[in-house]
């Protein structure tokens, strides 16, 4: 009987991470789910989804080697999710200005009241050292409708952010 | 009428080119007759394309009146040898297909376009579509040329902000 595992690596950035990590785990048996790999601020973390018919302290011998040698960080949880559980997100929230603390926070508070449950989350600083600048770009689901979501982010722009609100309708042909 | 089987992705036959019709008959009215309604049968599509069912013939049908929110839409269109004639515009849309369960991506498309197309009587047609309708066009005559919608995917992020018409400049304009 196989298992879900939530594995998760972190460390600096460096070439052939994906490619050693993964190749590890097809090696022992592993079958890859769904993944999200970033590069974060100079580290790139993994985010992965694998099945896998033995225990989680037999997965932990397989990889560990491998994180150990790329000075990776590892965790692991033995998950409920499986594959096949997409949710579609209707609306698109992007929040962009100048950074400084809290912008997070006031935005998915925001956004949270307004019943948005979020599905997808990306934030990113650019601009320049001095000048940093904060773009958000999140999906989710507007539980309690667009307009009440509308709503709260006309009263997010009030904060001094750029925000703006777009219905994702997604087209089934 | 009839509810037709849907071939769904990795299945080779969905990559393949169909050819033109040329027997606009009773057949073909019949055949239309089940594709609307397997479309219509599926969850909330808005349009269909007979390869989608097994049938290589260039044939789709779109019909944009049903969407969940009200868009600028001709009705149920039967669309026959489309031709695409003119393209205006590039739009970021979220597209899912009834040939690909439980996946939805983000796809470039033209915001308007003209088509030539015969209905189901052999009639050349012609029209103007824009946005979602004209999405639904462009994504269904795809499948015509064996093309899925992530043969057109761009980034799920990244896309940063909405995009509208890009205006060409002077010396990118056609010459006429």
């Amino acid at each position: 009987m196989n298992h879900w595992y939530m594995l998760t690596l972190v460390g600096k950035d460096r070439p052939g991470i994906v490619a050693k990590v993964t190749a590890a785990l097809y090696d022992g048996g592993c079958n890859l789910g769904e993944a999200s790999m970033m590069r974060l601020g100079g580290t790139f973390t993994i985010m992965l989804m694998v099945d896998f018919e033995r225990s989680s302290k037999a997965l932990i011998d397989l990889i560990s080697p491998v994180a150990e040698s790329l000075d990776l960080h590892l965790h692991l949880d033995r998950i409920e999710g499986r594959l096949h559980q997409h949710v579609e997100p209707d609306a698109r929230v992007t929040v962009y200005g100048a950074d400084r603390a809290g912008i997070v926070a006031k935005v998915t508070g925001a956004l949270a009241e307004a019943g948005f449950n979020i599905t997808d989350l990306e934030s990113m600083v650019g601009g320049s050292e001095d000048k940093p600048i904060y773009v958000m770009q999140i999906e989710g689901t507007a539980a309690e409708g667009i307009e009440s979501l509308q709503a709260a982010v006309d009263v997010i722009r009030k904060e001094g952010v750029e925000a703006h609100m777009e219905p994702i309708e997604t087209l089934i042909g | 009428m009839a509810i037709l089987e849907i071939l769904t992705y990795p299945d080779a036959r969905l990559k393949q080119e169909s050819l033109p019709v040329e027997q606009f008959d009773d057949e073909l009215r019949a055949f239309l007759a089940d594709l609307e309604q397997t479309m219509l049968a599926g969850p909330g599509g808005v349009g269909i394309a007979a390869p989608q069912v097994g049938r290589f013939r260039r044939i789709v049908i779109v019909d944009c009146s049903r969407t969940r929110k009200p868009v600028p839409n001709h009705g149920r269109l039967f669309i026959v040898n489309p031709e695409i004639t003119a393209w205006e515009g590039m739009t970021s849309g979220r597209e899912g297909c009834m040939s690909v369960p439980d996946y939805t991506g983000n796809v470039i498309r033209a915001e308007k376009i003209s088509l030539s197309y015969h209905d189901a009587h052999g009639k050349l047609q012609q029209l103007d579509a824009e946005g979602y309708e004209a999405r639904a066009i462009q994504h269904e005559i795809d499948h015509l040329d064996g093309l899925l919608f992530l043969d057109r995917l761009v980034s799920r992020r990244n896309d940063l902000f909405r995009r509208k018409v890009y205006q060409p400049t002077p010396e990118q304009q056609p010459k006429t």
